[in-house]
């Protein structure tokens, strides 16, 4: 007898760790689930400011057949930065177009405040029941941005079991981009050139694709826990490298070596990453009901063949206040530098075959404290707002004073409104 | 890390199998929204695109989520 309930308990604690993604709630088949939202994302020092409205409308077609679609807008603004790091002299850059130029003052970061985009993402998932217990989702996703086309479809095979208390989902996705950068796409690890003397280039524009695979199990553990665990594989393919990155290349003293370069090259080389990765991620998640709260977790783990690992950890801890509820989160991710990112590149070193400065391939940490007030209107809707304060650190090692990485900031605030028409 | 993965993944599929099973009639507080894996789908949505922007890693929770240039 006890024996047994270790067993059960070791069972419920073991699962506990796991997660998985399910379908929402849904009203009666007549009605549309609608539900609009608004993203404002903006980084301390001037840099990349977002502002994302965005609208999502699913409806049950009857026998378990349904149809979600989404609508996503992205106004980006700011200064987003250029992969060189701060130094103490000033340092002038040429803009992705060549045509003109700007300066960074010593001890800055370089950014490049020549940029902006604006993105329109859309999606339609398509969900098609064979039977009571068994079930496909098709989607069809495209994106457009000034620099940047994606288009993706993806199928997910989902068959419950075990009284509808076992989920089994399998997945796959194939997304097709396009990059069209300003300017062109950059000679890897060629020299950036001085505004007005021409630009090395050796296109105007480069794919990439995304082969994704997905296995998932979600269990039903008890009246008030359900778990999920997924492991997914992702195999990109073609032009991976940031084409607006760039790495500086360092004198003995380890600042920019500008005499070293002559005939308008600048001492800034073009960043080039491998032209195929592999990913692999394996996603945990537990939602636990208490007495009237709910606490909801996942883990993650992830590894790449860049020799990039990473573990996130995310908390949101629903705290029931009469119709309403609050909701704080504590989210934490650290990762480990790809193998091909470099600080800087030395002056007389021989050029690797790879290399970025680009600080999201480094060795880094990111901590996210939110908290969200969600409060319900009438039966059917309800409308949110979440603000949160976002910190990245790199770990820079032993580098050259004053030419550390410095950290990232950012304030997010969303706002929600869901509601069945 | 294979071999882990496959200990892990056998530990807690044979665990989950000692789990009583639920009835429907019991599954009362497993329909509620704040219970579902992705309580609010835009929330999800925008914490997922934006650590995709700022970090090296991406993905985990499905298929299928669309491209983006994201400098």
């Amino acid at each position: 007898m006890q024996l047994k309930y270790i067993k059960k308990e070791l069972g419920v604690a073991t699962c506990a760790l796991l997660q998985v993604p399910a379908a929402a709630v849904h009203s009666s088949d007549a009605d549309w689930d609608i539900d609009t939202a608004v993203l404002f994302y903006s980084e301390s020092d001037n840099g990349v400011s977002a502002f994302e409205p965005a609208i999502y409308a699913g409806k049950d077609l009857g026998d378990g057949e349904r149809i979600d679609l989404r609508l996503v807008v992205d106004v980006l603004t700011g200064a987003t930065p250029n992969g060189a790091h701060p130094s103490s002299v000033a340092q002038t850059f040429t803009t992705p177009s060549g045509g003109s130029t700007y300066t960074t003052q010593p001890g800055e970061t370089p950014r490049d405040d020549s940029f902006k985009d604006t993105r329109v993402a859309a999606g339609v998932d398509w969900t098609l029941p064979f039977n009571r217990l068994q079930r496909i989702k098709l989607g069809l996703n495209g994106s457009t941005e000034y620099d940047y086309q994606s288009l993706g479809i993806s199928a997910t095979y989902l068959q419950d079991f075990n009284n509808r208390n076992t989920t089994l989902s399998a997945g796959l996705a194939f997304n097709n981009d396009t990059i069209s950068p300003v300017g062109g796409v950059p000679t890897p690890l060629s020299n950036m050139r001085e505004a007005g003397t021409g630009t090395n280039r050796v296109g105007g524009d480069d794919t990439k694709t995304l082969t994704d695979f997905i296995l998932g199990i979600t269990q039903v553990m008890s009246r008030k826990t359900l778990v999920q665990l997924n492991y997914s594989l992702g195999m990109y393919d073609g032009y991976l490298t940031d084409p607006y990155k760039i790495i500086t290349v360092v004198d003995q003293n380890g600042l920019p070596a500008t005499s070293a370069f002559t005939n308008g090259d600048l001492p800034y080389i073009y960043e080039k990453r491998p032209d195929s990765r592999q990913i692999n991620s394996l996603y945990f998640k537990t939602v636990h009901h208490l007495t009237r709260d709910v606490i909801n977790f996942s883990y993650r783990y992830f590894w790449d063949d860049w020799g990039i690992t990473s573990n996130t950890f995310d908390l949101k801890y629903r705290y029931e206040i009469g119709r309403g509820y609050l909701q704080p989160q504590v989210r934490y991710y650290l990762q480990d530098a790809a193998d091909f990112y470099v600080h800087n590149l030395k002056l007389g070193d021989p050029l690797p075959e790879t290399a970025s400065s680009d600080y999201r391939l480094a060795k880094m940490t990111t901590t996210t404290l939110s908290l969200k007030y969600g409060h319900a209107v009438g039966e059917n809707s309800e409308w949110s707002i979440r603000a949160g304060f976002m910190n990245q650190s790199v770990d820079d090692g032993d580098v050259l004073a004053g030419t550390e990485t410095p950290d990232t900031d950012a304030i997010i605030v969303n706002a929600g409104y869901s509601f069945f028409w | 890390m294979k071999a882990i993965i496959v200990i892990g993944v056998v530990f807690v599929v044979t665990a989950c199998s000692s789990m009583d099973t639920v009835k429907p009639w019991d599954k009362d507080l497993l329909a509620k929204q704040s219970m579902q894996p992705v309580p609010d789908f835009f929330e999800n949505f925008y914490d997922e695109h934006i650590y995709f922007s700022k970090e090296a890693s991406s993905g985990g929770q499905s298929v299928g989520g669309g491209g983006c240039g994201c400098n």
